[in-house]
């Protein structure tokens, strides 16, 4: 198995784009990727594409196709793929992007994830999210995705004492991360009263604990490592990969408060590196609610299970803390358009560790994490970055 | 001769309540006056998940939790309502299915106002008798509506209750039962309208009375009884003082109506209205006593019935289901607007 | 047309009576029912027997939904939680018949038979088990 880089990322804004649609928005982070990397068409060997809900959300499946042809690349016949697992759909795309490389297949692979979420009513795509739930036993009875994270927030509360307070400050502190990013939804601080105050979507969660329906495509490009100096002087290479899966519905779960997934697919990541949590400088983090932002850095080890929400209180996790979580603005402030993100979150691991982060950069981080999540904790999959 | 009768019962009374004074204050009348006239303070509104086939299940499992019968042995199952669900596709399958007697079950809905439930009963009780079934289980149950601001509005409840017929530890034989039926059109509703109408007055003597006293003389003679004989009696309940003034006309006591009347306080639940009285009456029922009821269904007729209550009542496990006074007792005040929104008297899309 | 009928008709035993299985090598009951036993695997296929479950259990974790799917939105708000059986599975479902405040981790509770959803004014209804508070 050899190593893999990134050598060229690229994305969209994410917001409610109305003006663009569904082909636009891939076929421009596609583009920006591959002119980022230095590479041709003609050096692509496969494309990977993330994307939850193509079919309810445009009506269209046979996304793989689709991307190839909408990047220009039909005539060439590229193989193309589709990959969902919900949420984690983009985090699952590069994952086979970077193993068919590392199997030796593949020499150099565009990964894209998208989403376009505003072509069908609000309405619609709240059921659509809800999907990623268990339909026939969750959302059935009346579960909303928001109701489910709820349900692991009010246990947390229950056995640890968190707080709707520490729920909120996750959302401040990705709403100021937001504000330093030119692609995020939100550029604009919020308050913690305001977090507080916000309309209850299911309690404990209010309208600032949700990450918000966006509109976005991120890409990036992978290489062989030994290859990829060859395109870019800033690679940056994965040194750990893990992908776990667990029950699909809340109630089957070992621990409610536990997402499984997120510690077995570290546990396997941190392993092939041959590091700890600990060596872990800073992470993009599946923040589709803000308890799922406290859940993850306790599951990726990063704090004791039970003290995220101090971890939060504490500032350890802002930009100037020890453990920058979210310097992107995370799914809350960024956006979250639910294929894209997975690759999103990437794109801002490499951006850091090439010194790319312009406003939001960290002082010297060497090792990065990516943790993408599927629905309430069924599949998740993490990647560990470090510069070449 | 062996006897056939009712094996054990069950109600189920959704918990809402809107108070009469409430809907006056809303059309602008006065409430007291109203509440005083009808004989009704508060009627029992169905929560928006709740429907003729849910109160007929819950009803239909408080009686079976109260015996020890096999569900797999009731082989027929006939519910009385003027509001089952679909208008084709019968509530008795889904109760058939929640309790576990299907496949081999004959059902079918019935529709005769607010006797329905009693006519089901009369066929369960044939059916036991023709020894075609084993035990059968019949049920009055309605989310009745009615139209806003009409009078109507005051007593149109929901409730309902189940009997499970059979001839083996009966615990209230059935001795007799007959009805008294013609075709008066004194309320009504027409396919695909959602409110009933009614003919105001003449709902009165020539629709109620007429149809209860006809058919509770007629059952009396057939049986050789006195009103005296009876320790209680149920009439059908569509406001608080129609029964008082039937029973009275026939000669029997308000203390023997007294436990089978049940409007003031839940309104009139329609196909269940007779039903409910009738468990209210078993509830309390001692070994010896007899019951006579006589339920009406507008257009018109009236179902009578000569019961004594058995020895067997106190092997019943009656402690096993809420009785009616806990399922009355057990209840949520709600104002005008959140009934209207429940029974959809806002236009929802 | 929305929806076929086929998917919810054949969940009605569960729906309407928790009706789960039991593996025939451990004694493990799964509600709903499953077609192996995770722990016996191999050893219990075939040997899933039915099993009804008693429908009483306690209240783990909780939300109020004041957001709700359209099927849903009468009801707002509504307590959803995850309860935990007597024989041991979890299920997700409403709670009904009590005030939202009285909704707490560790209420006992028992099955009632609700209307679940309906396909708009024209099609089915499916009914189903929701909750309500027991002694």
């Amino acid at each position: 198995m050899r190593d893999v880089a990134v050598i060229g990322v690229g994305l969209t804004h994410f917001g409610e784009l109305w003006d663009k649609s569904f082909r636009q928005l891939i076929a421009e982070a596609g583009s920006k990727a591959i002119l980022d990397s230095g590479i041709s068409g003609t050096d692509i060997d496969a494309m990977y594409v993330g994307s939850m809900s193509s079919g309810r959300f445009i009506g269209q499946e046979h996304i793989g196709a689709l991307v190839a042809d909408a990047s220009g690349f039909s005539h060439l016949h590229i193989p193309a793929t589709r990959v969902e697992g919900a949420c984690a759909s983009g985090g699952l795309a590069v994952r086979e992007g970077y193993f068919s490389i590392a199997s030796g297949i593949n020499d150099i692979v565009v990964v894209g994830g998208i989403e376009k979420m505003n072509d069908v009513g609000g309405t619609s795509a709240t059921e659509t999210l809800a999907t990623a739930a268990d339909q026939e036993w969750e959302a059935f009875f009346g579960a909303t995705f928001p109701g489910i994270y709820a349900m692991i927030a009010t246990r947390h509360m229950h056995e640890y004492g968190t707080t709707k307070e520490q729920l909120a400050q996750v959302a401040v502190k990705n709403h100021a991360n937001g504000v330093l990013n030119p692609y995020a939804q939100y550029q604009r601080e919020i308050t913690l009263e305001a977090a507080l105050n916000a309309t209850t979507v299911a309690y404990p969660l209010g309208l600032l604990d949700c990450s918000p329906v966006t509109d976005g495509s991120a890409s990036v490009v992978l290489c062989a490592a030994e290859k990829a100096k060859h395109f870019t002087d800033k690679p940056v290479k994965f040194i750990g990969a893990g992908q776990a899966s667990d029950t699909l519905a809340l109630h089957g779960r070992r621990d409610i408060c536990t997402l499984d997934a997120t510690t077995y697919a570290a546990k396997m990541a941190y392993k092939q590196a041959g590091i700890t949590a600990q060596d872990i400088d800073f992470a993009e983090v599946h923040d589709c609610f803000t308890i799922a932002e406290i859940c993850a850095i306790e599951d990726l080890g990063f704090v004791k299970k039970g003290e995220g929400g101090k971890a939060i209180e504490n500032k350890i996790t802002t930009r100037d803390g020890s453990l920058p979580i979210n310097t992107s603005g995370g799914l809350k402030a960024k956006g979250h358009p639910v294929g894209a993100t997975g690759v999103a979150q990437i794109i801002e691991v490499v951006q850091q560790l090439r010194g790319d982060a312009e406003k939001r950069q960290l002082q010297d981080p060497r090792i990065g994490l990516a943790h993408n999540i599927g629905g309430s904790g069924a599949t998740c999959t993490i990647h560990i970055m470090e510069a070449m | 001769m062996e006897s056939i009768g009712i094996v054990s019962y069950g109600a189920n009374i959704p918990r809402f309540r809107l108070k009469a004074e409430d809907i006056a204050s809303v059309w602008g009348k006065d409430g007291q006056a109203i509440s005083r006239g009808l004989g009704i303070f508060e009627k029992s509104v169905p929560a928006i998940d709740q429907d003729t086939a849910t109160i007929s299940v819950e009803a239909a499992r408080a009686a079976l939790a109260r015996c020890t019968i096999d569900p797999q042995d009731i082989g027929a199952i006939y519910i009385g309502s003027e509001s089952h669900p679909y208008a084709v596709k019968p509530t008795g399958t889904i109760v058939g299915e929640a309790i576990g007697a299907t496949p081999e079950l004959m059902v079918a809905d019935y529709e005769f106002a607010c006797k329905a439930g009693t006519a089901a009963m009369q066929t369960c009780t044939a059916f036991v008798k023709a020894k075609m079934i084993c035990y059968g289980l019949a049920i009055g149950a309605d989310t009745s509506q009615a139209a806003p601001g009409d009078a109507l509005e005051y007593s149109a409840s929901a409730g309902g209750a189940a009997f499970i017929i059979g001839k083996e530890k009966v615990i209230a034989t059935i001795n007799y039962t007959c009805s008294y039926t013609t075709d008066t059109p004194d309320f009504w509703r027409r396919a695909e309208r959602k409110y009933p109408s009614h003919g105001g007055r003449f709902t009165g003597a020539p629709a109620y009375f007429k149809h209860i006293t006809g058919g509770a003389t007629r059952c009396m003679q057939c049986v050789g009884s006195k009103p005296e004989d009876y320790t209680y009696a149920v009439f059908h309940q569509p406001n608080g003082k129609f029964p008082v003034n039937v029973a009275k006309k026939l000669g029997f006591s308000y203390d023997q109506i007294k436990q089978g009347l049940m409007v003031p306080y839940i309104g009139n639940t329609y196909s269940g209205a007779s039903m409910i009285g009738l468990a209210s009456v078993l509830d309390v029922a001692q070994p010896g006593d007899r019951i006579f009821l006589t339920s009406y269904g507008s257009g018109a007729g009236s179902d009578s019935f000569d019961i004594t209550v058995t020895d067997e009542i106190n092997n019943l496990a009656r402690k096993n289901a809420p009785s009616v006074a806990d399922l009355v007792g057990d209840k949520q005040y709600i104002d005008y607007g959140t009934y209207s929104k429940i029974t959809d008297l806002l236009y929802w899309e | 047309m929305g929806n076929g009928v086929a998917r919810f008709w054949r969940e009605i035993p569960q729906r309407y009576n928790v009706v789960g299985n039991k593996c025939g090598s451990c004694g493990r009951v799964f509600f709903p029912p499953r077609e192996s036993c995770p722990d016996c695997r191999r050893k219990s296929i075939g040997k899933m027997d039915e099993y009804k479950l008693s429908g009483k259990g306690k209240v783990i974790t909780y939300t109020i939904i004041h957001v709700a799917p359209e099927n849903f939105e009468e009801q707002v708000p509504y307590p959803i939680a995850i309860i935990e059986l007597e024989e041991g599975p979890r299920i997700t479902a409403q709670i009904v018949d009590c005030p939202v405040e009285d909704v707490k981790i560790g209420l006992r509770v028992e099955k009632t038979f609700r209307r679940i959803q309906e396909e708009g004014y024209t099609g089915a209804i499916y009914y189903g088990y929701k909750f309500k508070k027991r002694k």
